[in-house]
């Protein structure tokens, strides 16, 4: 079946509606806007008001009883706008939903899907635009996914909602309209692996989310040289699948992390650490980072293009590796 | 229950927390109990009156300065101690100390030392009863210092435009550490503030455990009858300070025994007539649940270092792979 981005997460949160009646979405724009990117556009015709919950512009509430509500036994899938507005629920995200089962002792835990928005591209500058899941996955006590491709858009979700901790779901803003095939009977994926998007022996690119699609683009533009790349997509940033990059650095000896987030204190930092720690003598050259330009997203298109990473750029980086540079 | 013993019973409650939290103070001195510490003693009339309107589907969200509304709740004097010694026996493990103290099965849903930060939880404990059709009512404490948080005046919007049967208890006992309300809030009428939610609100005499009680049935009574919130300004003191380290340059020493005229305890001795027998009685079986609490604590077992990354998450295969 031909389908998108943006409608096989509308599949999947209708599955998840009619399959578990504690299930119920809340957020900004989510009922009658039908989403302020059109994910949930008619769920509140076949769903109702109840469960398809048009909240004030109350981050940090909403959110907040989100928890609450998952404390009550519900299964919450909370919307956010986009991450930047995250910021305002941060207290509810960090201090809250990521420590109850601890500070509890183990009594409390936050059955809760936050789902939002993340990434550039769209010129909509510096406060739409940026990539936080790496600060969030900072965080112990929560779990951040980053779905990438069509399956993985209609499959995430219901496994999320059947975990027992908060599960952070981070949408590419440039996804939504990405179109393709996904079979008749997609259904829920696992959120604990990463995958091997494109196999290959001579270089390891590790990526997630929106840079999925530029880093096998660049793996196309490598192949032409006769550079095998292996495209790693890491679908889950916390906890991390450090097996899966180690195991393919192991097998390739060179590595590039492709990572819109900013480079500086960064989930790139810690991938680059760790394959450091374990896997640093299977390296035959330094590792390389691809990641957005410091500064605060611009609005102009060149100027945002340059901010971002590009097929370009993992290309170039890649060549570093293999001394072709 | 009569009148009577109902009274005898709030008393017992708070001679409970107020000898309880005196055996605090000293343990703190004597380095038992670390971290930091918010004596409640002064403003128990306030717990136990809430709680005795409250049933056990009911949820509770209070703050840090928790201790007297997790004993009102009923949560025991020994968890409750081994908590703040840090022990596994402790109400959270050892994990939340005086701040966090948990107690799911009695619907205790923390401490919570982020002020504010309790009360968008409350909102969605109450949509959840609302949605699958529970008559509980979940009640949520909070200091007039929270008042001044995005976080009260969002969550007072969303339970109030979606009727959700919650209690907000504000406890106002004049100071956010060293802050005075009327150095805070440009409009110190804090039921003015709930009232433009379109929630009922009304003041209570915080230090009078009998007015506590009746406004909380009352308010509760409301609010399952399907009234939408309660907003309920329980104006109270504390007698200690804000914390073990506070020296209090904010606020006069006359001031403090102006109110200690009115403490809860003595007013309510004084009102339903308490003989000195009563009393008595009610100091021995508190003085014995304290020091069984301490012994409880002292015998506590410290949680192994090797549980350290325990219930970070639920499936603890989860812990190590970050
Ligand atoms: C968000 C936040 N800001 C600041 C603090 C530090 N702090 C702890 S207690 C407190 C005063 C709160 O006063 P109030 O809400 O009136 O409660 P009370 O302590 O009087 O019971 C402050 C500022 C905090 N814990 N959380």
């Amino acid at each position: 079946m031909k389908t998108t981005y943006r409608e096989a997460i509308r599949a999947a949160m209708r599955e998840a509606l009619e399959r578990d009646e504690r299930v119920f979405l809340m957020g900004e724009d989510v009922g009658r806007y039908g989403g302020c990117f059109a994910v949930s556009k008619g769920l509140l015709d076949e769903f109702g008001p109840d469960r398809i919950r048009d909240t004030p512009l109350s981050e940090s509430a909403f959110v907040g009883a989100g928890i609450g509500a998952s404390l009550g036994g519900m299964r919450p899938i909370v919307e956010i706008m986009t991450v930047n507005f995250s910021l305002l629920a941060l207290d509810q995200i960090m201090n809250n939903a990521a420590t109850l089962l601890h500070m509890s002792g183990g009594q409390c835990s936050v059955p809760l899907v936050i789902r939002m928005t993340t990434g550039g591209g769209r010129q909509l500058a510096a406060q739409h635009s940026h990539s936080l899941e790496g600060w969030y996955a900072h965080i112990p006590g929560i779990r951040i996914i980053t779905p990438a491709t069509l399956d993985d858009a209609r499959g995430m979700l219901w496994t999320a909602l059947e975990d027992p901790d908060p599960v952070l779901m981070f949408e590419h803003g440039g996804l939504y309209n990405a179109e393709g095939e996904l079979a008749d009977d997609a259904g829920p994926v696992d959120i604990d692996r990463a995958a091997i998007r494109r196999a290959g022996a001579d270089v390891s690119i590790v990526t997630y989310g929106g840079t999925l699609r530029t880093c096998l683009a660049a793996a196309e533009v490598l192949a032409a040289d006769g550079v095998d790349a292996e495209v790693i997509d890491l679908r889950t940033l916390r906890p991390l699948d450090s097996t899966a990059i180690l195991d393919s650095v192991v097998r390739t000896h060179r590595a590039v992390i492709v990572d819109e987030g900013w480079r500086s204190g960064s989930l790139s930092a810690e991938i680059s650490a760790r394959i450091m720690e374990e896997a640093f003598y299977d390296l035959d050259a330094p590792v390389q980072r691809v990641c957005s330009a410091e500064v605060p997203m611009p609005y102009a298109k060149q100027l945002e293009e340059a901010a971002l990473p590009q097929v370009a750029d993992v290309v170039a980086a890649v060549r570093a590796t293999t001394g072709g540079g | 229950m009569n009148e009577r013993a109902r009274d005898l019973q709030l008393l017992h409650d708070m001679v409970l927390i107020r000898r309880f939290e005196e055996k605090c103070a000293e343990l703190y001195s004597a380095t038992k109990i670390r971290g930091f510490l918010h004596l409640y003693i002064g403003e128990e009339a306030v717990a136990v009156g809430v709680m005795s309107a409250l049933g056990p589907d009911d949820n509770v969200v209070a703050t840090y300065r928790e201790h007297g509304h997790a004993l009102a709740r009923g949560l025991s004097p020994g968890s409750v101690m081994a908590e703040m010694y840090g022990m596994v026996e402790g109400c959270s493990r050892g994990r939340g100390g005086s701040m966090h103290l948990f107690d799911k099965a009695a619907r205790f849903y923390g401490g919570n030392a982020i002020v504010g930060g309790g009360l968008p939880l409350a909102v969605g404990l109450a949509l959840a009863d609302d949605l699958r059709g529970r008559q509980a009512v979940t009640c949520c404490f909070f200091g007039e210092g929270a008042v001044a948080e995005g976080e009260f005046h969002e969550s007072m919007n969303l339970a109030a435009l979606w009727r959700l049967p919650v209690l907000f208890c504000c406890e106002n006992n004049l100071y956010a550490m060293g802050t005075a309300l009327d150095r805070s809030e440009s409009e110190t009428d804090l039921t003015l503030k709930a009232a433009s939610y379109e929630m009922a609100a009304w003041p209570v005499d915080g230090m009078d455990a009998e007015a506590v009680a009746g406004a909380a049935q009352r308010a509760t009574e409301s609010i399952r009858g399907g009234g939408g919130p309660v907003f309920l300004e329980l104006r109270t003191y504390r007698f200690r300070a804000h914390s073990m380290y506070d020296p209090e340059l904010y606020r006069d020493k006359a001031e403090v025994e102006q109110w200690k005229r009115h403490d809860p305890i003595a007013t309510l001795v004084e009102r339903r007539s308490v003989t000195d027998d009563e009393l008595r009685s009610i100091e021995e079986d508190v003085a014995a649940a304290v020091d069984a609490a301490v012994a409880f604590a002292e015998a506590g077992t410290p949680e192994p270092v090797e549980e350290l990354t325990r219930f970070v998450y639920s499936d603890s295969s989860t812990v190590g792979r970050p």
